[in-house]
């Protein structure tokens, strides 16, 4: 039985260690707003914050995060980024078939907080680890420049 | 059946995917329920299948459109509303189930389904009935309130009023509910419209934003195991036997089972989680009978695809002689382009629930799915267990990406999760779900093509003769679609756009080789004009560098009898600043007609050091009347995003029959730093709302392709550019 900190709360699982953490959310914790896109940390669907670090959870085993404070989206909203980052998402348009997006939420939210008012190429640099197939990037530039303002 | 028909009715009939003709009995009735029915069902107030108006005053539109990104939860209610007047912040949307009575395609006959851009062009008029029908219903409960006469009474922002007396639509649902349904009535003068043509929020931007909105990779149901299942490594081989004695150790595996679809064979395991199932997925091992199965290289197919193209096809299209005019012409001029498979590729891998109870008087099974096909679906999965279509329910999910895929012919993925569910007999709801790897070897592809055009030019430059030869696998023949669509041995979707080419051009041939090849194919976003834009629009440059011409005057001087193209066409040009780039940059510009409507975009490109850079994409889109800009406009920027993935780098190649991708590292996407800036403009229209979801797929890589040539580049003749020596920084 592993003891995780997910969401600022304890959390138990029996899920086997080698189990990566997006399986535990989503199939044991049924906390399913992180995604499953490639199994391989190539798309960034799975984006959460490891100790307020961007992380790819569908390569990480639980057995490596026991100690560590982990974010999803499921609670991201509750901070004051987050918050701003989704209100941004929404004025800008930017989901389409939205299954990318909580990661590209993630992956924004966590370049805001270590940058507070991002270059194109802090962007580029910081988000292109995240595809999106319905390529709503240019919305999502966008998206990322109005919560920093928001923020500012 | 193309020559005779005006291009408008052609590209109904090939690449909005009609279809009618094999449906059973039962699912070929015209619409059947009463407003009755419904009352009953959804009480208080729903005055069609599409509206309901609830007494906290919510407006719930019942959308008979798969939503998979391309914005149908938000344009379906905006005509409701609009109807309706309705406020914008009342509205919410849910998917239909379903119902081919209820919810058909109106432009597919008897079929629900969505494809073919067609699901707003298809509602426009049904869904604004259904919303004027709820107003009528609404005024009238008011007026036998009040005892006021109702064309005295206003709608405005969801408020019904006369003089100082107002009522929330909440507040008078239950009265409304029993106002007859009127058999007539007007809708609105286009001039009046508050909703259509605004930039309205999407209904379903803050789910998607928050992680809440649910797909069908989140649905868990009470004791269900999810499916992880090994295919066969070539298309075709069969299962001989599997060893599921190591997949059987892996702790937590329930069960290993075999199955055998009209697609594929293979052994899925079972587990309550998905990494257990995939870890005893990969412990299996399993034997496969190759006799049948296809085993040529990319390289080998193309290879057969040049012999084919240099014998006689079967015509697509015939004006005038192409041969003669080519053979009397005094320049000549000949290109072939090739064209790889494309996967799909959507985020959510395919997936599907399947709960099952197999035998006796109440046997049904019930489906979770991001169903875009449900009439075919239905179908597929009765025949797979032995049910009636009626007894296949299906619970609609929203969809992460499709782009074509989850409206398969075969109904492939929904078959299999089935057929898993019934080996494993029917004891708890599975969940299929693919990885990554499987869902891009999986098959299904764009097909493959060759294409080889020649033109003849007189002595004054004039273009006299088109010649078009396309070599590549038919999507339609084998499909429900086959007897509607493939006529005197021409798959409509192999030639749309080149057998209806625009341009004036006194002789023109287009000839079509379908070779049978057993790697299977389908639609893949915006479907024949894949290919077909890339050809025509790329030759016709080479035709202008030849004839020392201007791309874009050589085309108007072509479309005299095409306002809809020049009107795109001169819009893109003219906010692109065409010919006034600054030193060191080119622009290239294609126009091209899908799904009825009309896109040009203008491609601004520069060069440096380390590559090619795409400075701006102009982009012009003639749609009719526009529903909602900004969906418009989301749209236009996808499809170039998506067509730019395929033009950079997509390709899916085939080594001695294997697939030799696998996973996002070998099969790229465009990422952030690669997308350029984009400007899209509307062109203002009066005619009927086409389709935006796929039309600008097609544009961006001729326009590239053609600005690689301004830049003083060769001509690009085959996808993708990163096989041609291009390099972007």
């Amino acid at each position: 039985m592993a003891t995780l900190n997910i969401n600022g709360k304890r959390v138990q699982t029996d899920a086997p260690d080698d189990t990566p953490l997006l399986w535990v959310l989503r199939d044991y914790l049924d906390m399913t707003g992180t995604k499953f896109g490639c199994g391989m940390a190539l798309c960034g669907a799975c984006t959460v914050h490891i100790d307020g670090k961007p992380a790819r959870s569908c390569v990480t085993p639980i057995a490596s995060i026991l100690k560590k404070k982990i974010t999803t989206i499921e609670s991201i909203g509750a901070t004051k980024a987050g918050k701003a980052v989704q209100a941004a998402w929404t004025a800008e348009s930017v989901p389409q078939c939205g299954y990318c997006q909580s990661g590209q939420v993630m992956a924004a939210t966590a370049l805001l907080a270590s940058k507070s008012n991002p270059t194109d190429a802090d962007i580029d640099a910081a988000m292109s680890g995240n595809i999106c197939r319905c390529a709503t990037y240019n919305r999502i530039r966008a998206a990322i420049k109005r919560a920093a303002k928001e923020l500012a | 059946m193309i020559t005779n028909e005006s291009r408008r009715d052609f590209l109904k009939g090939s690449g909005a995917l009609l279809l009618g003709l094999h449906l059973p009995q039962a699912l070929a009735q015209g619409p059947g329920k009463t407003a009755e029915d419904h009352l009953v069902l959804h009480k208080p107030f729903a005055p069609n299948a599409f509206v309901r108006i609830a007494p906290d005053n919510t407006v719930t539109v019942i959308v008979k459109h798969l939503e998979m990104g391309q914005g149908t939860y938000t344009g379906l209610p905006t005509l409701v509303a609009e109807e309706l007047d309705a406020d914008w912040s009342q509205i919410r949307a849910e998917g239909a189930p379903a119902d081919a009575k209820l919810y058909n395609n109106l432009f597919w006959g008897a079929a629900q389904g969505t494809g073919g851009s067609t699901a707003l062009a298809n509602s426009y008029e049904q869904l604004r009935k259904a919303g004027a029908a709820a107003r009528a219903m609404l005024v009238a409960a008011a007026a036998e309130k009040w005892q006021v006469p109702a064309k005295e009474i206003t709608v405005s922002n969801g408020l019904v009023v006369y003089k100082n007396k107002k009522l929330s639509f909440g507040q008078l649902a239950s009265e409304a509910a029993k106002q007859p349904v009127p058999a007539e009535v007007q809708l609105k003068d286009p001039k009046d419209f508050k909703l259509i043509g605004k930039a309205l929020r999407r209904t379903d931007a803050h789910a998607k934003s928050t992680g809440t909105a649910r797909f069908t990779q989140d649905v868990k149901l009470p004791g269900m195991m999810t499916a992880v299942a090994l295919h066969p490594p070539r298309f075709g081989a069969k299962l001989k036997g599997f060893d599921a004695s190591k997949a059987k150790e892996v702790k937590g595996v329930v069960d290993v089972v075999s199955f055998s679809t009209p697609t594929r064979d293979g052994v899925a395991v079972l587990a309550k989680d998905y990494w257990t199932a995939k870890k005893g997925r990969d412990a299996l091992t399993a034997e496969w009978d190759e006799s049948n199965a296809f085993k040529l290289s990319s390289s080998e197919l193309m290879d057969q695809y040049k012999k084919l193209a240099a014998t006689q096809g079967v015509s697509a299209k015939k004006e005038g002689d192409a041969d003669k005019a080519l053979a009397g012409a005094a320049k000549v001029l000949e290109a072939a382009y090739e064209f790889p498979f494309l996967a799909h590729a959507s985020m959510e891998p395919m997936n599907c629930v399947v709960s099952l109870q197999p035998r006796g008087e109440s046997a049904n099974c019930e489906i979770w799915n991001g169903e875009q096909f449900q009439t075919i679906d239905q179908m597929a999965v009765a025949q797979t267990l032995g049910l009636k279509p009626e007894q296949v329910k299906l619970n609609q999910l929203y969809a992460g990406g499709s782009f074509g895929r989850r409206a398969n012919p075969a109904s492939d993925y929904l078959v299999e999760a089935a057929a898993i569910a019934k080996a494993a007999g029917g004891k708890y709801p599975v969940k299929l779900v693919w990885g990554r790897e499987d869902d891009m070897r999986a098959g299904w592809y764009r097909p493959m093509y060759y294409h080889v055009l020649k033109a003849g030019l007189d002595g004054e430059g004039n273009l006299v003769a088109w010649k078009h030869v396309i070599v590549g696998q038919s999507i339609l023949t084998g499909t429900a679609f086959e007897a509607m669509l493939v006529k005197d041995g021409v798959d409509g979707t192999s030639v749309e756009g080149a057998a209806n080419l625009p341009y004036a051009i006194p002789n023109l041939a287009v000839e079509l080789h379908s070779p049978k090849v057993g790697v299977p194919v389908q639609w893949w976003r915006s479907v024949g004009s894949t290919h077909t834009a890339f050809a025509t629009e790329c030759f016709l440059d080479e035709v202008a560098h030849a004839a020392g011409k201007d791309p874009y005057q050589l085309r108007r001087s072509l479309l005299s009898g095409h306002p809809r193209h020049l009107a795109a066409l001169d819009t893109a040009v003219k906010n692109a600043g065409w010919g006034k780039v600054k030193k060191g940059h080119a622009q290239g510009l294609a126009v091209h007609e899908s799904f009825n409507t009309v896109v040009a975009q203008v491609v601004e490109l520069s060069k440096n050091k380390s590559g090619l850079k795409i400075e701006k994409v102009t982009c012009a889109v003639n749609c009719g009347v526009v529903v909602n800009s900004n969906v418009v406009a989301m749209q236009m920027e996808s499809g170039i995003g998506y067509g730019l993935s395929a033009a950079l780098t997509g390709a899916i190649t085939l080594k001695d029959g294997m697939v030799e991708q696998s996973n996002f590292h070998d099969y790229q996407p465009v990422r952030m730093s690669q997308m350029p800036r984009i400007e899209v403009i509307i062109v203002r229209s009066s005619e009927k709302p086409t389709g935006v979801g796929e039309p600008s797929t097609p544009v961006i890589a001729p326009a590239l392709a053609n600005a690689i040539l301004a830049l003083g580049g060769k001509p690009m003749r085959a996808l993708p550019l990163s096989t041609q020596g291009v390099t972007f920084a």
